[in-house]
Order: C-alpha cells, then structure tokens, then sequence
C-alpha cells in the first residue's frame, strides 16, 4: 500500500470523494425534486383547507379546494382585485425576489424583515350562497432562525381573525415551534384586527392577555420562552394588515370597491 | 466475529444507548410518537448501516489527518439522502420530524461506529455492525415511544387504545410523557430493567462516598 499519509494523496483522496458525494447528493435532489414539489403545492392547499375550518383528515384535498376555494388576485399597491396574473401559475414567492414583479421597502417600512414585497398577491376566499364567508391572506415574516410562512383567515367583516396557520418555518422545536400548537393558534380566533382609528390595533404582546383589560380582542399572548418568534409574529401582523399590506384591499373590500 | 453476534450483540448485550450511552438526545425527541420513532429508527439504522460500509471500504486508503472528515462527508452524503428521499415519499412525517433527521449526522452512534468498528474491519462485517446498532438504537427507542404514546396520548401509531378523557371515554392522559424529560425516567427504568437481567453490565462505583462523621466522635 502506498503512503496514504502524503500530501498528494490527501487531496486526491478529499477531491475524489467530495466528487462523488457532491455528484450523488445533486443527483438524488434533482429526481426528486419532481415529487418534493407535488407534496408542498399538495400541504400548501391542505393548510389554506385548515385555516379556512374546511379540513378533514382524509379527504381529498385537490378536489375540495378546487370545489370550495377561490383564488383571487390582489395588486397590493391599490388594494383591487386584478388580472394581471393567473392565480393558478403565479410563483408569489418567486415574485417577490423579481425586482420587476416587486418593491423595495426601505428600513421603516420593513416591519417583518422581508426585503422586498411583491406587487400581487393570491387571496384565498371560501364563498357560501354567492356571500363571501372566510378571507384567507398568505403572510410571511421573519421570526429567530427563519422566515415564517402563513396564512391568517378573517372573517366576512374583513376584520375578525378566524384562524392563523404556519406552513412553513423554522423556529426551534418546542419554543418557538409552538406556533403550530392548536392551542395557541385557537387563541386567535375572533381577536379583532383595526382599532378606532383605523389602525392595525392586533398585538401579540409578552405573557398572558388579561380577558378584562379593554384592549383584550386586540390582544394575543405571546409565546412562553419564544420572545424573538413572537415578535416576528407580531411584525408579521403589522405589516401585512398595515399600509403596505392587506389594508387597502381590506378597506375597499368593507366599502364594496372591490367585489368578486 | 460471527453474523449472528454482530448483529444482536448490541439490541441487548452492549446496546449504544443504554450501555454505552450514544444517541440519547434523538431518543428523548422523537419518541412520543411510534410513528416518527419508526421513520428516525429507519433513518438512523440505513445511515450507520451503509456510512459503516463506505468508510470501511475506503479506511485503507484514508489518510489519517483527515478520517474524520471522511467520515463526516460519508455521513453527511447518507443523512441528505434520507432526508431527501423523506420529503419525496412521507411528506408529513418529514415536518413532523423537523431538524432530527438532520441531526442523525450529528448522532454519536454513527461517528462512534465508523471510527471504533468500521476503520478496522471489512464492509461486510461493517454493515452488520451498523444494522445491528441500529437494531439497539431502535429497539430501546421503541420501548419508549410504546410507553409514551400510550400513556401521553392513550395511542399506538395515532390508533386510539386508551379513550381519552376529552373524546369522552375514562382516561386521563399524562402530559409529562409528552414531554422530553419523562424519556429521561424511562431510560432509566429500561437501563436499571438491563443491568438488573445481565448483571455483567453493571459497572463498578469509581468514587466512594466519605463516612462524613469521625470514628468516636462521639
């Protein structure tokens, strides 16, 4: 055996096998990519089903979306509905990296730490006898480790939280990972989002909400050893349901500019 | 060695977890449920069953100064496979299972075998090694996650075997087993159960506690 101690062979040895490795692990991603996708776009509508209440475990979740849920599209910058895009083949979050297809925010306008927003959104509504009865707005932000990607569920007054999902994030496993207790999501439920002066009034706020304060329906409790998260969560609000998010669209949803 | 010894000698006789003590933190993650016990035993025994097998067939021509990142790469390679292949087939299972299949690379289990067994013998006898850790690894893992579910959750495999308490049937479940640290007490208990039963394991006090009074003292 020759000597494996000199320096040729050490890095002939570490090229070959990062060689080898490298060409499996690239190998392997792209076969699989295929399947890996199917199985988010098929999560990814499973969640907009759970946060709109419609979902049951077993059923199928292609069909029920098709049949219960409508996708709209929403240009963020005057809050109407457009068509400028097919809610069906528009990668949002592909979107929002385009410097086409999005804007800057400058530091006081990045609540939610993003970047950049894209200039359409996909809304999702759940519509019962011609009414719209759930408005499901995705949400993303950045919490401690990772962007966290959402949807919060309103309902038909376009200012009652329903529900409040994460589908994506990576948070540390039972602290900031909680955002995906049921218990806490439940927490969410019938808080309201705009306050008297028309301001995104919606907190979550450091401990437990106390039920008799006035602010209460304002208020959510944060998440117990999680403060970074629950920021993250709490900037999420502000900026998606503030000025350079959802409210334009909300407003004209309320006065009846915007329609289905 | 003979396959029958590489392969059972760890479930019992020198099992990682509960005699030498490896893997522990994935043994108190993962094991509320028998569901993501299952995909991380499988996970883990493919990854040291097969890093096993590679490292031992390039271990005569590894330099010394960098086996371990050798085997570090090897292992690496094996756990993106896992975790790859997961998000294709068990979508669910592989969010559930978040970070821990990621950190099987980090699992002392798999270095310990790839250093301690797989640089000095042939592959074959390698892979054995591996798979039977594995098995170790699993079967202790399985122990505890029996115990857990039932007693946390009142399920095996999400089926119902105790009716709860919240669905309207008597059982009151026991939140602590949920949690991480009740993993800890059953270690515990199955160590204590194994030393008891092969008292060979059992090993010999390194300290001795002072007498804290003086002879006639008194």
């Amino acid at each position: 055996m020759a000597n494996n101690e000199s320096i040729k062979k050490t890095i002939i040895v570490t090229l070959l096998l990062c060689l080898v490795c490298s060409v499996i692990v690239s190998v392997t991603a792209i076969l699989l990519r295929p399947i890996q996708n199917a199985n988010k776009t098929l999560d990814f509508k499973r969640n907009i089903l759970m946060v709109s209440g419609l979902y049951q475990e077993g059923m199928n979740v292609e069909q029920t979306f098709t049949q219960q849920i409508t996708p709209k599209v929403v240009d963020l910058k005057t809050g109407l509905f457009s068509d400028a895009v097919d809610p069906a083949s528009y990668d949002q979050r592909a979107a929002a990296k385009d410097p086409a297809a999005s804007i800057e925010l400058s530091e006081e306008q990045d609540i939610a730490k993003i970047g950049r927003r894209e200039n359409y959104s996909v809304v999702y509504f759940v519509v019962e006898n011609g009414q719209i009865k759930t408005i499901v707005l995705p949400v993303k932000g950045y919490g401690l480790w990772s962007t966290l990607y959402g949807f919060i569920a309103l309902k038909a007054d376009a200012n009652t939280v329903d529900s409040i999902i994460y589908y994506q994030h990576a948070e540390t496993p039972g602290l900031g990972g909680e955002v995906d207790n049921p218990k806490w999501r439940a927490l969410w439920a019938n808080k309201e989002i705009y306050g008297a002066d028309a301001n995104v009034a919606l907190r979550v706020i450091k401990g437990h909400v106390d039920a008799a304060a006035p602010n209460a329906k304002h208020q959510v409790d944060g998440l117990a050893g999680a403060t970074l998260t629950s920021k993250g969560v709490d900037n999420m609000v502000q900026f998606w349901l503030g000025e350079n998010g959802y409210k334009n669209f909300l407003n004209h949803l309320k006065s009846g500019a915007a329609t289905l | 060695m003979k396959t029958k010894e590489l392969l059972f000698d760890p479930v019992f006789k020198n099992n990682p977890i509960a005699l030498q003590i490896l893997g522990i933190c994935s043994a108190l993650a993962v094991t509320n449920s028998l569901k993501s016990t299952l995909v991380m035993c499988i996970g883990l025994t493919l990854v040291t069953a097969f890093s096993n097998l590679f490292v031992s067939m390039v271990r005569n021509h590894a330099p010394n100064s960098i086996r371990i990142i050798i085997q570090m790469t090897i292992i690496g390679t094996l756990v993106i496979l896992v975790d790859q292949v997961l998000k294709a087939v068990v979508y669910d299972i592989s969010k559930q299972m978040s970070v821990f299949i990621g950190l099987i690379m980090t699992n002392c289990i798999v270095m310990g075998r790839a250093e301690a067994f797989a640089m000095k013998n042939p592959p074959w006898e390698s892979f054995l090694d591996g798979l039977g850790n594995g098995l170790g690894y699993s079967a202790i893992l399985f122990a505890m996650a029996v115990i857990r579910e039932l007693f946390g959750s009142g399920k095996w495999f999400g089926v119902e075997i105790l009716p709860l308490v919240t669905d309207g049937g008597w059982y009151v479940p026991n939140g602590l087993l949920l949690l991480a640290p009740s993993a800890f007490f059953i270690i515990g208990f199955l160590i204590w159960g194994l030393r008891t039963w092969k008292t060979s394991q059992q090993e010999k006090d390194q300290f001795f506690i002072a007498p804290n009074t003086k002879k006639g003292a008194h």
